[in-house]
């Protein structure tokens, strides 16, 4: 990657940084505005040393530069332009933002970036084949109709795929899936325009899929 | 979000070394410290991640047969081990109902221990008055919205909950905290763990400055047959408790042995019932009046205006709760 300097990426960062940096000091006190102007550089800028990190997300690696109070949600939505993780609540509330990490569903809102050097990162965009073709559950999500706007979608996609993975390690003496079973498990995706029924019949038929295949029964489950 | 310089702990030593620098603190998981430095309430300066120290993460079985928990046990680990599972339902039972799958993928054993209280007035820093973010400021939970607060063990100060589901499994299972700092290790009874708030309530715990959890002890546990842990909130999932019972009993027949009680969502610390536990022990759950021994639990009970439901909650949680660890009553 370019430095800094030459980077017109990190340059809109530093920019915006900046621009929030002094928004909340004038938020806190009140100063004069050619105060802050100088002021506000020395608190943003200085305390803001870059690290060097190594991602890698759906197979590839990626060098980045980031301070070390990026989250992971902001380093894949903004450094690495994968925007299908959502920002929702930002807070660990809604889900929206969740990606596997070596396998498991984690709200990435509340991760920090510089904490996953050398994880195996896998977000919406790693979901289907190279050739396109769609995961079992985006297939299923797309024949249940399990979404209306879409935004929680690509978390409530990856936290599936979480929950069938946690499933299938509990091996194959664990009790199938009950709805109620899928709905506790979901808890952490909210969805604002209730597609939960649809969400919940999703994640059955390919859980039943599984099932089917794991027993070697291979039956026909749509 | 305040900025912080981060660095990475090879090992204990290293990462005891490393929080010895001013305004320090350990990370792990982050579902709370994160958050919390989002909202302006924690603001350290520098982060020392320990999760790559993997001495921290085992869960194992001791030489006399209870289990040592590493630190950095995610709650999922933790809940699904085979251990526990099968020998302390009730701890799986209560970390299975805290938080979402994905935040019990990321949240340690260890931070769980020190998760701070979600009391609006602290948690939004928004708020003026807190006494516990901001020592001498006032509360704004006594004469405010206070329906989620404590109706025991609060004070002037301060009366906010710790909102952990683990810990109060915890606290009826008699764990201990192991603890490490420069001067070496030494072990807390989960009792002694968490303070009150009296007037310090910014100090949710005796955890020294730059002393590391590094496990969690099990003692043999007697109450695999008969536990529960019941939880009562505003929704069915993905939500704190307004009020949780933990109850672990050792049955020869109809009779109790041993029993082990805690509240939680109810008070600053995990609520052990000592008194109740001590009436139960040596006899049949029919001769007891279960619903006389909750009242005398709750006997103490200061609720404010917001929280007038919860001792009667808590009473009504307390006797269902012992009836389904006894089989008495279906979950």
């Amino acid at each position: 990657m370019s430095n800094d300097e030459e980077d017109p990426k990190n340059a809109a960062l530093s920019r915006r940084l900046f621009l929030q940096t002094a928004g909340a000091a004038a938020g806190g006190a009140v100063m004069p505005p050619m105060l802050l102007a100088a002021a506000a550089p020395a608190v943003a800028i200085a305390d803001a040393a870059s690290v060097s990190l190594t991602l890698e997300v759906n197979g590839s690696r990626h060098d980045l530069r980031i301070e070390p109070r990026v989250t992971l949600l902001d380093a894949l939505r903004e450094q690495l332009q994968l925007t299908g993780t959502k920002k929702g609540c930002d807070r660990g509330q809604c889900g929206a933002c969740t990606v596997l990490v070596n396998g498991r569903r984690i709200n990435s809102c509340l991760s920090l970036a510089i904490m996953h050097q050398s994880d195996r990162i896998t977000t919406v965009e790693g979901l289907a084949q190279p050739d396109g073709s769609l995961h079992p559950l985006q297939q299923a999500f797309l024949a249940q109709d399990a979404f209306q706007c879409g935004y929680c979608t690509p978390g409530q996609l990856c936290s599936a795929v979480g929950l069938l993975e946690e499933h299938r390690r509990l091996g194959p003496g664990a009790a199938a899936l009950t709805d109620s079973a899928i709905a506790e498990s979901m808890s952490g995706n909210l969805c604002r325009c209730g597609a939960y029924t649809q969400i919940r019949a999703a994640i059955r038929d390919v859980a039943a899929a599984d099932a089917g295949t794991a027993a070697g029964a291979g039956g026909d489950v749509s | 979000m305040n900025n912080f310089s981060y660095v990475r702990a090879a090992d204990i030593d290293g990462a005891l070394r490393l929080a010895a620098q001013p305004g320090a603190a350990f990370v792990a998981g982050g579902t709370n410290l994160v958050d919390l430095i989002k909202g302006g309430v924690a603001q350290p300066r520098v982060l020392v991640d320990i999760t790559r120290i993997t001495a921290l993460g085992q869960i194992q079985e001791m030489a006399h047969g209870g289990v040592r928990i590493g630190a950095l046990a995610s709650n999922s680990d933790l809940a699904l081990h085979p251990l526990i599972v099968s020998g302390y339902p009730l701890l799986s039972q209560a970390l299975l109902s805290g938080a979402s799958a994905q935040l019990r993928n990321m949240a340690t054993v260890g931070g769980n221990l020190l998760q701070r209280t979600r009391c609006y007035y602290f948690y939004d820093a928004g708020f003026e008055r807190c006494n516990k973010r901001q020592p001498g400021s006032g509360c704004g939970a006594r004469d405010g919205y206070n329906r989620i607060h404590a109706v025991l063990g609060g004070s002037e100060q301060c009366i906010a909950v710790n909102p952990s589901d683990m810990c109060v499994a915890l606290a009826a299972l008699d764990a201990v905290v192991e603890v490490r700092s420069v001067r070496g290790t030494h072990r807390m009874p989960i009792a002694d763990f968490h303070r009150l708030p009296g007037d310090t309530p910014q100090r949710d715990t005796n955890l020294g400055a730059g002393e590391l959890i590094t496990a969690v002890e099990l003692p043999p546990n007697r109450y695999a047959q008969h536990a529960h842990y019941l939880k009562l909130r505003d929704r069915a999932s993905y939500a704190f408790a307004l009020v949780s019972v933990a109850v672990g009993l050792e049955m020869d027949g109809d009779r109790v042995v041993a029993a082990g009680l805690a509240l939680g969502g109810v008070a600053p610390k995990p609520w052990r019932l000592v008194d109740f536990e001590t009436a139960l022990r040596g006899h049949r759950l029919a001769e007891v009046d279960l619903a006389a021994l909750a009242a005398a639990a709750l006997a103490g009970a200061k609720p404010l205006e917001y929280n007038r439901f919860k001792p009667e909650l808590a009473r009504r949680a307390l006797v269902r709760a012992v009836r389904v660890a006894a089989g008495l009553e279906e979950a």
